[in-house]
């Protein structure tokens, strides 16, 4: 048992840190690379192309660093700190794990060079967050297959240079087998988008494909094989967010203390009133469970049995879930009027954390996915 | 970053959990799993075992039997005590006056008292709390009046447990009543219970149980040799004292038994058409309370980390307050789980869950249901004692955010 980082983590740490107090510091800043048409500076993620971090999952042999799911939680971590808005979750951990499973690793280079971003396309009107619930439909044609149909809500999509769509290429909407992951280059004949702001200030887009022509060589991990694949890459993706969630609500804490510290009323700092130090004690104590989970789901991700990985996703995502929702409502709720305003910085910590339980199923329904399971998460 | 436990330490854990199976009597087992409680005599011959085994007092300075284990060790210790379920080495002997006695007590007073103490030849009980100094200690009144070699003990404590078996008592008293600071002035005093003017009174819980008692002082004669350290230094060993009672503070173990013992019997539970476990609501129920657990889980493993870097003999963490009161809410959570359990069962009354006091009538119900009411209503305890929720709360206020 060991909860320290290595000396290497502890440099990765120190670095990222650094790179995005740089370029996050001034919360000015974000608020202009928000301008950018897809929603962040190409510049800052030429930084990060830069700096390694975006080679960082991924091996030696495809140009990266080798790292791990530690080093990913530790980038996630500074990233929700800084409330970052670059598509890396989407297109370095969500992508890339995808690639990486699916034994699909020409584009990887790219990637990790950051010449390339890549974007996971596999929600559905109707599908939520049932990673099985696909019509969009890929029909076999000669040397090539046909994909016919929309995707929604897709992180990065704005940005992105390749879509993985997930595709049925057999049997019906909610079958498990029969889900084929696809590699599409965005510029492909027939495949467009409508990318949009979301709420916590990322980009998505509405993506659709009307009789895309795809090679069968960009067939991800075999036909009818992707399901297992993309849930992989998904439960990487929820360790990441986790870890970003711990980073912003880490940081939402801090600065609402500081706040009761220096606002006064009544000739009091407010901080002096036990009612709401009590209520910081409880956000602090939410802010430690999500902690223990987000480690508990990065040290999770390797796991070979994929039921244990899946049951240890869920409750850590649960558990992100309800600490996000108590410290981003009470943040506010102790800021009072400045917390509700757009140019404060707490609530653009809020509505990411808001963001996060609702993305990849939110606290419900992995609540509800554990129960089904009768899944032994403590006992 | 690693969550397993290292070769060594799961031999460590096997080593204690099949010490446990050999040893623990069936019959203590079982009231443990039934909630019923426990008497002097399973406590005793328990505490025996492990004092034979070495591992009664693990935390004490060696020459006086302890193992010099190191933070991880007494955590899997404890932990494997609490999810066998097996009692711990009874606390106020092994936690609190013995390392007291064993750091500031006299040369006689470690020569007459570890030893015994260790195996319970001695039951110690805690004269702190009176009806006017609960979370606030240091108010209390109990004076004990210098005369010649002796002090005269005067005043009364409160909630003291399981006083009546207890041969001897550890007080906290005013010494100098002068003194500038309430903290000042109280003295640290080893008082045989046997001594004219000690009276116990039990005081019954709510769930009927008389676990816990008041203590009366009426111009008790004590020698001065039972003085422990020096006069008007108590309250720095009284704080020394609550230092030590921290590790197993969260009893993971004990939630953990619980929910697995709620599981197996919500498989016998029927509702409706299915067994009750096969209830979605249950199941998301129980399936939220083991998320939490399993984060408090990781999060008191962070603490012994911290403990284990730090070296054993520094200061509190602050951070064992966050598990006070999680550990103490998920402790209170399984007694609902389980009143949801039993169902209606839940609403038979026995006045005693004492063995010794059961008659030949058959229970009401199951007999896993006669301790779910009692048990739910008495552990409301737990989030009072060892320094309230709210006093936890202040302590992280300080030491934590800085308030």
């Amino acid at each position: 048992m060991d909860f320290d980082f290595s000396d290497d983590q502890k440099l990765l740490k120190e670095s990222v840190g650094k790179l995005l107090a740089a370029r996050y510091g001034d919360f000015e800043k974000r608020k202009g690379y928000q301008k950018h048409p897809n929603g962040f500076d190409p510049a800052v993620w030429a930084e990060y192309a830069e700096a390694g971090i975006l080679s960082l999952p991924f091996a030696e042999a495809h140009g990266g660093f080798g790292g791990g799911p530690v080093e990913t939680m530790i980038v996630m971590e500074e990233m929700g700190t800084a409330l970052a808005v670059e598509p890396y979750m989407a297109s370095v951990v969500l992508a890339g794990a995808v690639l990486k499973y699916g034994d699909a690793t020409t584009l990887i280079p790219d990637i990790a060079g950051g010449e390339a971003i890549a974007a996971v396309a596999h929600i559905e009107r109707g599908s939520r967050y049932d990673l099985n619930d696909v019509s969009l439909a890929a029909r076999a044609d000669g040397a090539d297959y046909v994909l016919e149909g929309e995707k929604s809500v897709v992180l990065g999509g704005g940005a992105a240079d390749y879509f993985i769509v997930s595709a049925r290429t057999s049997g019906n909407r909610r079958d498990a087998e029969g889900m084929t992951l696809f590699l599409v280059d965005a510029k492909s004949a027939g495949v467009s988008r409508r990318g949009y702001p979301t709420q916590d200030g990322h980009h998505a887009a509405e993506v659709s494909f009307g009789s895309v022509r795809v090679p069968v060589a960009n067939v991800i991990g075999g036909v009818g094989k992707g399901l297992p694949i993309l849930a992989r890459a998904v439960d990487e993706a929820i360790a990441a967010l986790c870890a970003e969630a711990v980073g912003a609500m880490d940081a939402l804490v801090k600065m609402t203390v500081e706040y009761l510290k220096t606002r006064k009323q009544f000739g009091v700092a407010i901080a002096s009133f036990q009612a709401l130090q009590h209520r910081s004690v409880d956000m602090l104590v939410m802010l430690e469970q999500a902690r223990s989970m987000a480690i508990y789901a990065a040290l999770s991700v390797d796991d070979a049995d994929a039921v244990a990985r899946g049951h240890a996703i869920s409750a850590a995502k649960v558990q992100i879930g309800k600490s996000a929702k108590f410290i981003g409502q009470q943040a506010i709720q102790l800021h009072g009027g400045i917390g509700v305003t757009m140019e404060y910085k707490a609530g653009h910590y809020f509505k990411r954390l808001t963001m996060i339980e609702q993305m990849f199923g939110d606290t419900d329904y992995h609540l509800r996915k554990l129960a089904a399971a009768g899944a032994s998460i403590a006992a | 970053m690693d969550l397993n436990l290292s070769a060594e330490e799961m031999a460590f854990r096997d080593e204690i959990r099949a010490f446990i199976a050999a040893e623990l009597s069936p019959e203590t087992r079982e009231k443990l799993i039934l909630g019923r409680e426990i008497g002097k005599q399973d406590f005793v011959d328990w505490q025996r075992k492990l004092n034979a085994k070495g591992w009664a007092v693990p935390h004490w300075p060696v020459e006086w039997g302890g193992k010099n284990w190191g933070p991880m060790q007494e955590y899997i210790f404890l932990d494997e005590l609490q999810q066998a379920p097996a009692p711990s080495p009874l606390q106020f002997n092994c936690s609190m006056v013995g390392p007291v006695i064993a750091t500031f007590g006299s040369e006689a007073q470690k020569k007459k008292f570890l030893a015994p103490t260790a195996n319970l030849d001695i039951w110690w009980c805690q004269g702190f709390s009176e009806p006017g100094a609960g979370s606030d200690l240091a108010g209390l009144k109990t004076t004990a009046r210098r005369e010649g070699d002796f002090y005269i003990i005067n005043g009364q404590k409160t909630w003291t447990t399981l006083a009546q078996y207890a041969d001897w008592i550890f007080v906290l008293a005013r010494t100098n009543p002068q003194a500038e600071k309430k903290q000042q002035g109280i003295s640290f005093i080893l008082v045989d219970m046997k001594t004219p003017g000690v009276s116990v009174r039990p005081i019954q819980l709510i769930d009927g149980g008389r676990e816990v008692n008041e203590v009366w002082f009426d111009e008790v004669k004590v020698p001065v040799e039972n003085l422990v350290g020096q006069e008007n230094k108590g309250w720095d060993y009284a704080k020394y004292l609550l230092t030590n009672e921290r590790m197993g503070i969260a009893r993971i173990g004990i939630s953990k038994q619980r929910i697995r013992r709620i599981k197996e019997l919500a498989k016998i539970e029927r509702y409706g058409d299915t067994q009750l476990l096969d209830q979605p609501w249950f199941r998301e129920k129980l399936a939220s309370v083991e998320i939490e657990l399993k984060a408090l889980e990781i999060t008191q493993l962070r603490v012994v980390a911290e403990a284990r870097k730090r070296g054993k003999h520094g200061e509190v963490d602050p951070n064992s307050s966050i598990l006070k009161i999680k550990g103490s809410e998920l402790q209170q959570a399984t007694t609902e789980l389980m009143m949801d359990v039993v169902g209606p069962y839940v609403l038979p009354f026995t006045e005693s869950m004492d063995d010794e006091d059961r008659t030949n009538e058959p229970p009401v119900g199951p007999d896993y249901a006669a301790s779910a009411g009692p048990t739910y209503f008495n552990w409301r305890k737990i989030s009072i004692y060892g320094g309230s929720n709210e006093i936890q709360r202040n302590i992280i206020a300080k030491a934590i955010l800085g308030f």
